[in-house]
């Protein structure tokens, strides 16, 4: 099985641990994985300020890169529900993205949904209290749990795939799934609503008790560890795959 | 009216500036959200209950003109006049010929955003009649001379110490007296007044019904009953797309009317209005003003299933931080935000930007509207239109480049990462990131890209 490692830009630049942590991850399932060298940036922040063209055309890119792996498995969901559910706005019709659209899966939905794993490649032992973090699209578009919105049984895959970890103690903050407030340029075309609605966020999770915020989504995470820095406040944002490969903390 | 040249980003920051009101402000309406939540889930149906809103309302859109004039032969049957408004200037003119024709001087309104978006009440004002608004936060906001800044709950950015001084300076009640249900008596007098020295009431229209001819109308004050009871003219102004074929599909919005919008199984009055009473007259207005337009494109035709029950703004967690008075359109929150820009791109584009994309509007709408989609469906409309910023836009044409050329990408970043951290904090402190209390990420040495091919390398 030949997996293509999608790492975000920002990922790629900000937070490699993040996707050493992936790519490590997958390796230690026996996967071969590649990062293909060619890959830039999935186009979400063009079409989120309505440059269709370039949205366009960064969708045709990304699918050129990637449409000849197996799968295509990133850790941010925001990223990967761009790809998988706004490209059809652009390239509907593109018969190699048509043929892709359904092997991009975000980390958690591919170890869950594709290798269905019931172990972690090394046990880990995380003894600290984590409040979840549900990123919106990920929640959202992916599913990656049930939105507090809709009345359906309530599932949850951080939650999920957390029971794998040895004495974890997960919790869940007050408004369960609100958004922390970044949106992508949101975060700086209204930096004062964006910073508000993190603040509240953060306050949120911190008033569970919990030493860390684990999440799916690197975007949100440097947006909340941003507000956490300049507060001084002692949680930690960690990105779920850091937990799964024992790395939890060390960053 | 609203002052249509408000930028959203702009008002917010200064809604922000007393953030103890602001917080004030986002619990109380969340409070409404989770109202909202306890009725659904004691509705095992919920889910199918919106399923089925969604495919009434998409199939009574795709055969409109049908049920239009259904709707119109039907209430022509039962004596009402039925008068039909291309725009919001001929709403207005209706309105007043059938005033000024039984020499009317006095209106009683029932709440309708219809005429907040026609701008009824200047227009007869100007014309010497009076408009009362009696749907107590309706009336309200009026005596403040200022919009609705919710469509369900439109003093909802006031609190009762607001209300006690406006009162007592509009109404003369005592000063200080901040007791809600003395100030509501004090409401309910003056209005009573109102009610009986009306020639006319206007009432907005939740439904109308295309199979009875009838029209029923939502409320929880009963404002709209006094308002139709007492004067002999009623008109009821409604937006075309407020049509449902038949009685039996009222059951469906019904239950999902007052749940979604305040968090109550059905609203207290839920009023069907058929005919005018003995010696009465009976009038339904009917006003496109730009909708047809919305129905015609392929991307926001949606939107006109809206049932107006507010509950996108209740989960908005930009609106809870903003208020409605932030919004440029007369409708704020994630549905006015999608209106507004089909409306004018140019005047309310910025509207669509006040939006995470979070999605949380489109899982609580009754109707399944794809507001978060629209919204970002909105921006390449207010992209084409050139109404973006031109930092903006360079900057959107600068990364559409990068894009297409990676080695230039990761040059950037390593820039942007050997720069960041020996750059002075006083040059990044007053950046939009920065300004509000954020810090910047801290810059690691290597990209994953580097550490991957030093990882390959190593391992060959």
């Amino acid at each position: 099985m030949n997996v293509a490692l999608f790492i975000p830009c920002f990922v790629n630049e900000l937070y490699p641990h993040v996707a050493m942590a992936t790519a490590e991850l997958l390796e230690g399932y026996g996967l071969n994985v590649d990062y293909p060298l060619a890959q830039s940036c999935c186009g979400q922040p063009l079409s989120n300020n309505g440059d269709s063209q370039g949205a366009c055309d960064a969708a045709r890119r990304f699918t050129g890169v990637f449409k000849d792996y197996d799968y295509i498995v990133s850790p941010s969901g925001s990223c990967t529900a761009y790809v998988k559910h706004h490209y059809p706005w652009y390239i509907a019709d593109d018969a190699d993205f048509q043929a892709m659209q359904p092997r991009v899966y975000e980390i958690v939905e591919f170890l869950q949904d594709v290798l269905k794993v019931d172990r972690l490649p090394k046990p880990v032992y995380f003894p600290h209290p984590v409040s979840i973090h549900q990123s919106c699209h990920g929640l959202r578009e992916l599913g990656h749990a049930a939105p507090s919105e809709l009345m359906i049984p309530y599932h949850s895959r951080l939650e999920r795939i957390l029971q794998l970890v040895d004495g974890v103690d997960v919790r869940l903050p007050e408004r369960r799934d609100e958004c922390c407030g970044f949106g992508g340029t949101f975060s700086v075309d209204e930096p004062e609503v964006s910073v508000a609605m993190g603040e509240d966020r953060v306050a949120q999770h911190e008033a569970t008790g919990a030493e860390y915020i684990v999440g799916a989504d690197p975007s949100c995470l440097m947006h909340m560890g941003g507000i956490i820095r300049h507060h001084g406040k002692a949680i930690r944002p960690l990105h779920i795959v850091e937990i799964l490969t024992g790395r939890g903390g060390a960053a | 009216m609203k002052n249509d040249n408000i930028k959203h980003a702009a008002a917010a920051a200064a809604f922000l500036q007393d953030r103890e009101q602001a917080r004030w402000h986002d619990s109380a309406i969340w409070w409404v959200r989770q109202k909202r939540d306890a009725q659904a889930k004691q509705l095992p149906e919920w889910e199918q209950l919106r399923a089925l809103a969604q495919q009434i309302k998409a199939h009574t859109l795709s055969r409109l003109d049908e049920y239009l004039e259904q709707f119109q032969r039907n209430a022509e049957a039962n004596g009402v006049t039925v008068h039909w408004a291309a725009d919001a200037a001929e709403h207005n003119r209706i309105v007043h010929g059938i005033l000024a024709a039984a020499g009317v001087k006095k209106l009683v309104k029932s709440k309708s955003m219809l005429t907040e978006e026609c701008g009824l009440n200047p227009y007869l004002e100007q014309r010497g009649i009076a408009v009362i608004d009696t749907d107590l936060g309706e009336r309200i906001v009026q005596l403040r001379h200022e919009p609705p800044s919710h469509i369900v709950m439109p003093a909802i950015h006031l609190k009762k110490e607001h209300i006690s001084e406006l009162f007592h300076k509009e109404l003369g009640t005592e000063a200080g007296n901040n007791d809600p249900t003395y100030l509501t008596h004090a409401a309910r007098a003056n209005l009573r007044e109102h009610f009986l020295s009306a020639g006319a009431g206007l009432t907005g229209v939740n439904f109308a019904i295309a199979e009875t001819g009838g029209v029923v109308v939502c409320t929880n004050e009963g404002n709209a009953d006094l308002g139709t009871a007492l004067p002999a003219i009623h008109i009821a102004s409604m937006g075309l797309e407020k049509i449902v074929p038949r009685l039996e599909h009222l059951g469906v919005f019904t239950r999902l009317l007052a749940r979604s919008a305040i968090g109550s199984p059905i609203t207290t009055y839920t009023s069907h209005f058929q005919q005018a009473r003995p010696g009465g007259q009976m009038h339904i207005v009917i006003v496109d003003n730009g909708r047809s337009d919305i129905l015609g494109s392929d991307d926001f035709y949606q939107s006109l299933r809206c049932i107006r029950c507010g509950a996108c703004m209740n989960t908005c967690p930009v609106y809870r931080r903003s208020t409605g008075h932030s919004y440029s359109y007369i409708i704020p929150g994630p549905i006015g935000s999608t209106l507004g820009p089909s409306r004018d791109i140019k005047k309310h584009g910025s509207m669509a930007f006040a939006c995470t994309t979070c999605g949380s509007c489109s899982n609580v709408c009754p109707v399944k509207i794809n507001l978060h989609e629209q919204l970002i469906l909105q921006r390449k409309r207010a992209f084409d239109a050139g109404t973006l910023k031109a930092a903006k836009k360079m900057g959107l044409l600068a990364m559409r480049f990068l894009t297409r050329h990676p080695s230039l990408m990761d040059a950037g970043g390593k820039l942007m990462r050997k720069v960041v951290p020996i750059v002075p904090q006083a040059l990044t402190q007053h950046s939009a990131w920065s300004r509000p209390g954020r810090e910047l990420p801290q810059m690691p040495a290597q990209s994953f890209k580097e550490m991957w091919q030093a990882r390959k390398e190593n391992k060959q």
